[in-house]
């Protein structure tokens, strides 16, 4: 038996508006072991970025408990939980959030700084990671310069850098058109052949596909988990 | 390591809003410069002062009349000062070197058609050394001038300036009232005094001042020199004991220590100093609270870059760290640029105008001093607010 990366119990996160209560996640128990390419679906406000940024040690549940790699979160610190997020979990964002300010390789270069990677090993890294990616002649671009599509390459070699164990994407292809999702969606895959575990949030059937199992919320709650024969883009997508 | 990481950000954080950097840093470098200029000035006028009092001569006593009798004064208020104290004072102490009687009177001299008010004087000898005093040009006058009670005046720099622009005075004759008086001397420059000039002046013998011009053996003060600084306050306090038996009464005369008067005057002068600061440290805190107001601006534009830099494993010190430089690097770049700049103003004041400034270590330490608090206080809020935010709700923002 392969062993847990997430393993979720009972999660639930309670908003109160007023008198009235939203229940984000209702009651959440999901176990994804290491190395699975999952995506999560499910209808607008069905608590699916809530699940991912718990997830991410990003929010806090009210209550149950999450274990992420065998760890249980809900006892870490703050410090503890950064400490996490820099290391062991890589996060990719619909909205990319690149610091305009920065040139790609300096906002690659991010998750090294709080890593305490020294200056100079830094940059070899960023730079490897974005070759990978197929960025290599566009590390000195700044943000606004770059396409979606490169944007969120960008993003997700940000994500990469400190080679954590677990990539969460929320609506990584959210604001891609269809050519630059399959790219992306090309990287996931080849990113799960070496082992990563990747959980990622679509709403597109045709992107889901290109994973090896859906899971289905509504209302907070899981009503649908199903593995599917995973669609291989194979290799050579990236120019 | 990290924690030169965390302040190159910063530093490049700052540098990518170089308008905005400059204007906020304005306020601190106004307000540092104000006060290292107000202290310059201050200092300058203490040290200004000092040394007027300390040029009067060295380790000196005077006596000066009283203001009367506390048991009912007589009529027409003030006890005098006559010669006759002078035997007084010389017996009360071993450690007097030296005594120097001053009858002092404003009158009006004139040379040819010009004219003008100056303090005449009467003394003896010795009265130019202890006054630190010396002879420019010509000479002073002898002991024959002064048992003659010759009219031989001695006239003060200034006076020389004023009445004799292209003649040397020397030789020539000057009038006080009617009475011609030959002038034998004249003055090194001494420069100008907290209490007047000290350079407009002129000096006749204390007999011709006495018997010729006022008509009695009135004194004005007595300047009583002491063999060593040691020995001042002895010779104060024997002085004033000789003059209480003398008197009787403490308020028939008036007896002063220089060392006091200094300590007064520099009190006095102190004081003005940390006013002046004070005025303009009020300027230092406006600037502070303009970084403030910059760096709470900037929190909440980049609410989004905390969210993110959080997501990505930034900890909370960390983002305060981070917050906390960019103030303290504003009010420190000012605060340098600030004593650079009241340095600049106030050698160009000294130069322009004839006030001296002094700019000393301790208000330039102090300034920098502050404008790393001004940073770290004012900066304070902000960074604390940014730490302190919520990774998804920072992300979400718009
Ligand atoms: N800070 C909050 N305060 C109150 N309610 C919230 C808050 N954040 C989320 N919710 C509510 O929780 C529910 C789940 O939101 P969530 O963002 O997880 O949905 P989602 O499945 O990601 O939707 P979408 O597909 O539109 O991204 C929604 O009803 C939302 O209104
Ligand atoms: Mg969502």
């Amino acid at each position: 038996m392969t062993k847990a990366m997430i393993k979720t119990e009972a999660l639930y996160k309670i908003y109160h508006m007023g008198d009235a209560e939203v229940r984000a996640l209702d009651g959440v128990s999901l176990t994804v072991t290491e190395g699975e390419m999952v995506a999560i679906m499910g209808p607008s406000g069905s608590g699916k970025s809530t699940f991912m940024n718990t997830l991410g040690c990003l929010d806090q549940p009210t209550s149950g408990s999450y274990q992420l790699d065998g760890e249980e979160t809900s006892k870490l610190s703050e410090k503890e939980k950064a400490r996490l997020r820099n290391q062991k979990i890589g996060f990719v964002f619909q909205s990319f959030n690149l610091l305009p300010n920065l040139t790609a390789i300096q906002n690659v270069e991010l998750p090294l700084i709080y890593a305490g990677v020294p200056a100079s090993k830094r940059q070899k890294i960023a730079l490897e990671a974005m070759e990978r990616l197929g960025l290599g002649n566009r590390i000195h671009h700044k943000p606004r310069e770059l396409s979606g599509g490169q944007q969120q390459r960008v993003a997700i070699a940000r994500a990469l850098v400190n080679r954590p164990r677990l990539l969460l994407a929320d609506e990584p292809t959210g604001n891609l058109d269809t050519k630059s999702s399959r790219e992306i969606m090309a990287v996931f895959q080849e990113l799960h052949r070496n082992g990563i575990t990747i959980v990622l949030v679509t709403h597109e059937e045709d992107i889901a596909a290109y994973t090896e199992r859906i899971v289905r919320f509504t209302d907070g709650k899981i009503v649908d988990d199903r593995r599917i024969e995973q669609k291989v883009i194979g290799e050579g997508v990236l120019v | 390591m990290k924690a030169i990481e965390i302040l190159i950000m910063a530093l490049r954080n700052l540098s990518g809003n170089k308008i905005r950097s400059l204007l906020t840093m304005l306020g601190v470098i106004i307000g540092v410069a104000a006060v290292i200029v107000m202290v310059a000035l201050g200092e300058g006028a203490q040290r200004k002062v000092t040394e007027n009092i300390t040029a009067m001569g060295s380790n000196l006593v005077m006596v000066f009349p009283g203001r009367g009798s506390s048991r009912g004064g007589s009529f027409g208020g003030g006890v005098q000062l006559t010669n006759s104290i002078l035997s007084v004072i010389e017996d009360a102490s071993f450690h007097i070197k030296t005594i120097a009687p001053e009858v002092r009177r404003n009158f009006v001299v004139s040379y040819g058609d010009s004219s003008m008010q100056t303090s005449v004087i009467g003394c003896t000898l010795d009265y130019i050394t202890l006054r630190n005093y010396q002879i420019a040009d010509g000479r002073f006058f002898d002991e024959t001038e002064i048992n003659a009670r010759s009219r031989v005046a001695v006239i003060g720099s200034y006076l020389a300036d004023e009445l004799f622009s292209n003649t040397d005075p020397v030789g020539e004759f000057i009038k006080i009232g009617v009475f011609r008086y030959e002038i034998i001397g004249v003055l090194k420059e001494k420069g100008q005094s907290g209490f007047g000039n000290s350079d407009d002046l002129l000096l006749i013998p204390l007999t011709t001042m006495q018997q010729r011009i006022m008509g009695n053996q009135r004194l004005s003060t007595v300047y009583i020199q002491a063999d060593s600084a040691e020995n001042v306050n002895k010779v104060y306090n024997q002085v004033y004991e000789a003059l209480l038996e003398e008197f009787q009464d403490e308020e028939k005369f008036n007896i002063r220590n220089q060392a006091e008067i200094l300590e007064t005057v520099q009190e006095t002068s102190k004081t003005f100093t940390l006013l002046l600061g004070g005025i303009a440290a009020v300027s230092l805190l406006v600037g502070g609270i303009g970084i403030m107001n910059i760096m709470l601006v900037s929190v909440t534009e980049r609410i989004k870059e905390i969210g993110l830099r959080k997501a990505i494993g930034a900890t909370k010190l960390e983002i305060l760290s981070m917050f906390l430089i960019e103030a303290v690097g504003l009010s420190v770049t000012g605060g340098l640029i600030g004593i650079g700049l009241g340095w600049g103003v106030s050698s160009v004041v000294s130069r322009v105008t004839d006030w001296t400034t002094v700019i000393s270590p301790e208000s330039i330490l102090i300034s920098f001093g502050f404008s790393i608090m001004v940073g770290l206080f004012f900066g304070g809020y902000p960074a604390y607010k940014a730490a302190g935010l919520h990774p998804i709700e920072a992300l979400r923002h718009e």
